[in-house]
């Protein structure tokens, strides 16, 4: 069912599906990775099962991630190149967040704060999955001080992400009519006018 | 709860207290290299008590026999073979390998597993297999390489220092079998008074490079060694200066804490918000003006 024929196509059903992937893989990874981070979070790993298959399902679904993080990153790498604007943009972050976003700089189909997002998740699973292969003690020994070096890589990293994806589910659910571009594809184009103005020229050929 | 004499002191992944209302004395064991005759009666004693059969090996042209600590080899003599500036001076020197049962253990300090590894109060460091999720982060604790993991349960394994015989009362099978009495047992005050007297004597002797080995970058180990030359024990294999790395101190430390109170600080700064500020609506405005847009 279409709401309303005129709303903008944002994300595609196939980027959608990769998103998807990418994000469920997230969050199995994150609940059994803190279980070993810290005890306070070591019951986590009852979801998987226990401790023993926590560590066994950990690393395999790291790697699905980081395939399936590629898709994105092959996707949307171009549309993520930063620009002047973006800068800007990043460095009026704090008006945004005011609530107060009329002043912002105009914005194309991703602005600044989302292009950061982007690059800090693609550095963040670049190391995690280096880091990760150091520390895969089942299918690989590499000398002990790498593998001490990966552990508090993988450790601080994966710290760094879980904070910026926190970051990034907030700010879909603090932007009204945002959440639906990830399940069905669409924005309406009252959104797209007021956050991503440029964007809403492009796609409807208006001003 | 444990025997009283395996009260605990510390246990891995575990931020409360554990039971410690009594005061156990701390063992120790003292190795005497220079009495050492690498007749590998301790690894067949270890064997025996423990009930662990290592698969057969070759031989590597050394006389390390396994060549290599294992999930089930739990000490191995370890042959060094000194050449002295006299070339009819060749010397060997014979380590017996093992678990060190430091009293700052690196493994316990980066098992994420609750209960995986314990250290009781007479200083024993033991892992409790039932309770290890074999991720191995207790071989990149470890700062003298001595925890291997099994291939066939992947649970992480080393000497117990014979906890078991200890508890009772007994001491460790090794101890009790060395033919020469190279290998001692008792509290680790006694244990490093007998070095002193034997240290002395070897310094009696022309022996003068002696000394003992009790690490203190590890907190002082309950297994030490009288070493002919405390120098220099890297001619046995063994770090000058052993402690925890400081990578793994960084990793297991007060990082932790504070990184999970700054991702609790994200989540909860961001419900803050959303309550303080509300929602980013799509302004009414426009919304109006694109429908008026249509109706033209």
């Amino acid at each position: 069912m279409i709401r309303d024929p005129k709303d903008l196509q944002r994300y595609t059903a196939q980027e959608r599906a990769n998103h998807w992937v990418v994000g469920i893989c997230f969050i199995l990874l994150a609940l059994s990775g803190l279980a070993f981070f810290h005890p306070a979070f070591f019951p986590l790993a009852q979801i998987f099962g226990g401790g023993v298959w926590a560590r066994i399902l950990h690393p395999f679904v790291g790697v699905l991630m980081t395939l399936s993080f590629l898709g994105l990153f092959i996707r949307f790498r171009a549309l993520n190149a930063m620009t002047p604007t973006d800068r800007e943009w990043l460095s009026r972050i704090g008006e945004m967040a005011s609530g107060n976003d009329h002043g912002m700089p105009e914005q194309g189909k991703y602005n600044g704060g989302q292009k950061l997002m982007f690059w800090v998740m693609s550095a963040s699973i670049l190391l995690l999955f280096v880091s990760g292969i150091l520390i895969w003690r089942a299918y690989f020994g590499f000398p002990v001080g790498l593998v001490r070096l990966g552990a508090v890589v993988h450790a601080a990293v994966a710290a760094i992400m879980i904070a910026f994806i926190i970051v990034h589910v907030y700010a879909a659910i603090w932007v009204k009519g945002t959440v639906r571009a990830m399940w069905y594809g669409t924005v309406t184009r009252a959104w797209a006018k007021q956050h991503h103005r440029a964007w809403y020229r492009q796609m409807t050929g208006k001003s | 709860m444990a025997l009283q004499s395996l009260d605990i002191k510390q246990r891995s992944a575990t931020t409360t207290p554990s039971p410690s209302m009594r005061q156990t004395p701390e063992v120790a064991k003292l190795i005497d290299i220079s009495r050492c005759i690498g007749c590998k009666a301790c690894q067949v004693a270890c064997m025996e008590w423990n009930d662990v059969r290592d698969e057969i090996g070759s031989v590597d042209g050394t006389y390390n026999n396994p060549t290599d600590l294992t999930a089930a080899s739990w000490t191995v003599m370890r042959f060094y073979e000194k050449e002295n500036a006299d070339p009819f001076d060749f010397e060997w020197l014979i380590r017996k390998d093992g678990c060190m049962h430091c009293a700052d253990p690196g493994c316990l300090k980066a098992c994420p597993a609750p209960g995986a590894i314990v250290q009781y109060a007479n200083g024993i460091v033991d892992f409790h297999q039932e309770n290890c999720i074999g991720c191995g982060y207790c071989i990149t604790g470890c700062p003298f390489n001595v925890p291997r993991i099994s291939k066939k349960d992947s649970k992480a394994y080393k000497c117990t220092l014979c906890s078991d015989r200890v508890a009772v009362g007994l001491e460790p099978a090794c101890v009790k079998t060395c033919p020469t009495g190279a290998i001692m047992f008792g509290s680790k005050e006694q244990m490093t008074f007998q070095a002193g007297s034997r240290i002395t004597e070897l310094h009696g002797r022309g022996l003068t490079k002696a000394g003992l080995y009790d690490p203190p970058g590890v907190g002082g180990t309950h297994v030490m060694y009288v070493m002919k030359d405390v120098g220099d024990p890297g001619a046995i294999g063994l770090p000058t200066d052993p402690g925890i790395s400081p990578l793994v101190s960084v990793w297991k430390g007060v990082s932790k804490p504070l990184a999970t109170f700054a991702l609790a600080a994200v989540a909860l700064g961001s419900l803050f918000h959303y309550v303080t500020k509300g929602p980013n609506e799509v302004s009414k405005e426009l919304e109006d003006e694109l429908d008026k847009e249509d109706v033209k």
